[in-house]
């Protein structure tokens, strides 16, 4: 128009179009939360997420059991005195992960083994008891794991994590909850 | 349209002038399918177009059907899969011919691709046409991906596992995008619901870009294996009758290709490890995507380096993705990384050789894409080098491509193109008839 004024003053008009730009931005935001919110995992999965109890007692010496917790595949193995040995008699520095064996243990139950059972790489399930180190062996792309769960030779950039857990009774732990003294997670 | 070569629509009838005047609907579609000019010079190449049309067609009635019978839950996804193949009436075929024809679509689409790459058909002024072509196929790889989760086998789970890992790699907000990706703590029922709910979306996405898409290919015109744009009626054939037939007869033989596949081999381009239904205690022993994927699986793997930036240090995983995803989204900078003023590579002796590597590394790291990391390339004994390096070598040679074709574009001389596409055509042939016709569409001839 021919009137139209640069640098005017801010007319009701300006106000009105700016403040109805806002609530229309805002209720957009608002009215996709939900959705998006949605996606999240629910509180039905949630409620499955809570800890679980694991009796160790039926696990024999030398075995390693599959467990799950959250769809997650967890290990535990009853260790050998020769494996306990051959996990905490290693050169910590010249791991690829370094990390000492009573740090992926608990004090007094070095035979318990508790890791998550998936490949640092990407994501595969080793077979336990094979590989030089008797540990874990990847059959995907070759990551040799120790009797520590630890990774010897890569492609997998770091040791098998630890879960939280704590011993209730010397044959019964939980997964997912944390110690009063935790390991550290890798 | 820019040309106007070709009679247009009139409605004769009483009826068809009453809805014409309040919906120009079959005016659109004469001037859009019967009348308009194509070039008279196409190739069979150029009949691609219409054949991904024809599957994206056959993928959505397949699919719907296959909907109607299938469960998305973990406990049931496998076995209704069995179910359909084994007691729905015509599951046995409905089954493969998606599954096969996911295969065929992507089959169909490389073909256009390099189609495009070879006759440089992105340059201008095609290149919002080619973008959407490229997230058509961006479109086309996630509703594949999606698809390949649903019959829960264990490729499905763990290639599921392996993709929807890679968003884990976004630095700070990796682990809570991947959650809500899968709805859980890890792959499973809540993923496997919202995965049949988008593979169902998806298609009806890519028919909306699809329009789009054709609508920016009617705005120019095709291009054409001589690169020079349409100038007078002598260049052009109208739509129909001459490239509706020429498309049906290609789609017809194309089709040969397809039912030779879903009645001798419906398997064949799939992985016997899918008929396990879905196991998270056991991982198949090798992880490999359909075929459609593997080289950018290779590129994803090649990627074993971290990458530091000084100020931040880019880790193997997201390094892989990075140079995956790049490997896609640099095609959409195709039109002016290319400064060549000529199209087609017909006419280009010196980019020719680079185009022919670049497919050449196309298909490399393809087969690379399904080896193991850890194996080596022999020829006989002979012992060349090991897989893992093998793709990091092509894979810089497939994004070498790219940083070369300004350099090509600037020092290359070109053949002179011809004045025209009938002067072409004239000196091909000798003749601009097209062999066997009788007469031109055009006195002007």
């Amino acid at each position: 128009m021919a009137d139209t004024v640069k640098n005017a003053e801010p007319t009701r008009r300006d106000f009105l179009f700016i403040a109805t730009g806002t609530a229309a931005a805002i209720g957009t935001a608002c009215t996709v939360w939900p959705f998006i919110s949605s996606l999240a995992p629910d509180a039905n999965t949630i409620a499955l997420g809570a800890p679980v109890e694991v009796d160790l007692a039926p696990i024999a010496e030398g075995q390693i059991v599959k467990v799950f917790w959250r769809d997650t595949l967890i290990f535990i193995r009853h260790r050998t005195k020769e494996e306990i040995e051959a996990a905490e008699n290693v050169d910590v520095a010249t791991l690829i992960d370094p990390q000492p064996d009573d740090q992926r243990v608990k004090k007094g139950h070095e035979q318990w083994l508790i890791v998550f059972g998936n490949c640092t790489h990407l994501g595969c399930v080793p077979n336990g008891h094979e590989g030089p180190y008797k540990g874990w062996h990847c059959p995907c792309h070759g990551s040799v794991f120790d009797t520590s769960g630890r990774v010897r030779v890569g492609p997998a950039p770091s040791n098998l994590p630890v879960p939280e857990y704590k011993f209730m009774s010397d044959t019964q732990i939980v997964i997912g909850v944390a110690d009063e003294a935790p390991a550290p997670a890798a | 349209m820019s040309h106007d070569f070709f009679p247009s629509y009139t409605p004769k009838s009483k009826l068809a002038k009453w809805f014409e005047s309040r919906l120009p609907l079959l005016g659109f579609m004469h001037s859009a399918g019967v009348s308009f000019p194509v070039p008279r010079n196409l190739n069979y190449w150029w009949t691609s177009g219409v054949i991904l049309c024809f599957m994206l067609v056959s993928q959505i009635v397949t699919g719907i059907f296959l909907a109607m019978f299938y469960t998305p839950h973990v406990d049931l996804a496998f076995s209704s899969v069995e179910h359909i193949l084994r007691d729905v009436s015509y599951g046995w075929l409905i089954q493969p011919l998606h599954a096969v024809g996911a295969s065929m679509f992507f089959l169909a689409v490389y073909v256009h691709i390099f189609r495009g790459l070879y006759y440089g058909s992105y340059k201008a002024p095609r290149e919002i046409l080619w973008i959407l072509g490229v997230i058509l196929y961006l479109l086309m790889m996630a509703t594949a991906f999606l698809g390949y989760v649903l019959p829960w086998g264990q490729m499905s789970l763990w290639g599921a596992t392996v993709i929807t890992n890679f968003f884990s790699a976004i630095p700070g907000v990796g682990k809570t995008v991947v959650s809500y990706l899968w709805g859980g703590y890890a792959v499973g029922n809540p993923t496997l619901n919202r995965f049949f709910s988008l593979h169902f979306l998806l298609p009806f996405m890519i028919c909306g870009v699809v329009i789009l898409h054709v609508w920016a290919l009617h705005v120019p015109g095709n291009n054409n294996p001589d690169g020079v744009e349409i100038k007078t009626k002598k260049d052009a054939l109208p739509f129909h009758p001459y490239y509706t037939t020429k498309d049906f007869f290609a789609v017809f033989v194309f089709l040969i290709l397809f039912a030779w596949f879903t009645f001798y081999m419906p398997r064949y381009l799939g992985h016997a490890d899918n008929f396990i239904a879905a196991d998270r205690s056991v991982t198949p022993a090798h992880i490999v995507p359909e075929w459609y994927f593997l080289p950018f699986y290779a590129i994803l793997r090649a990627v074993t380096f971290q990458i530091p930036l000084g100020f931040y240090t880019i880790d193997s995983k997201l390094g892989g993705v990075i140079a995956m995803f790049g490997a896609i989204v640099v095609l959409a900078f195709l039109p002016w990384l290319n400064n060549s003023k000529v199209r087609s590579t017909k006419y280009r002796p010196l980019y020719k050789p680079f185009f022919w590597l670049f497919f050449l590394t196309c298909i490399i790291l393809g087969w690379l894409g399904s080896k193991p990391t850890d194996g080596d390339w022999m020829i006989g004994s002979w012992h060349i080098v090991n897989y893992t390096t093998a793709s990091q070598i092509f894979t810089l040679l497939y994004f070498a491509h790219f940083a070369l074709l300004p350099i090509i574009g600037k020092i290359e001389k070109t053949k002179p193109l011809p004045d025209s596409i009938f002067e072409a055509v004239l000196k091909k042939n000798g003749s601009a008839k097209p062999a066997g016709s009788a007469e031109l569409p055009n006195k002007t001839a």
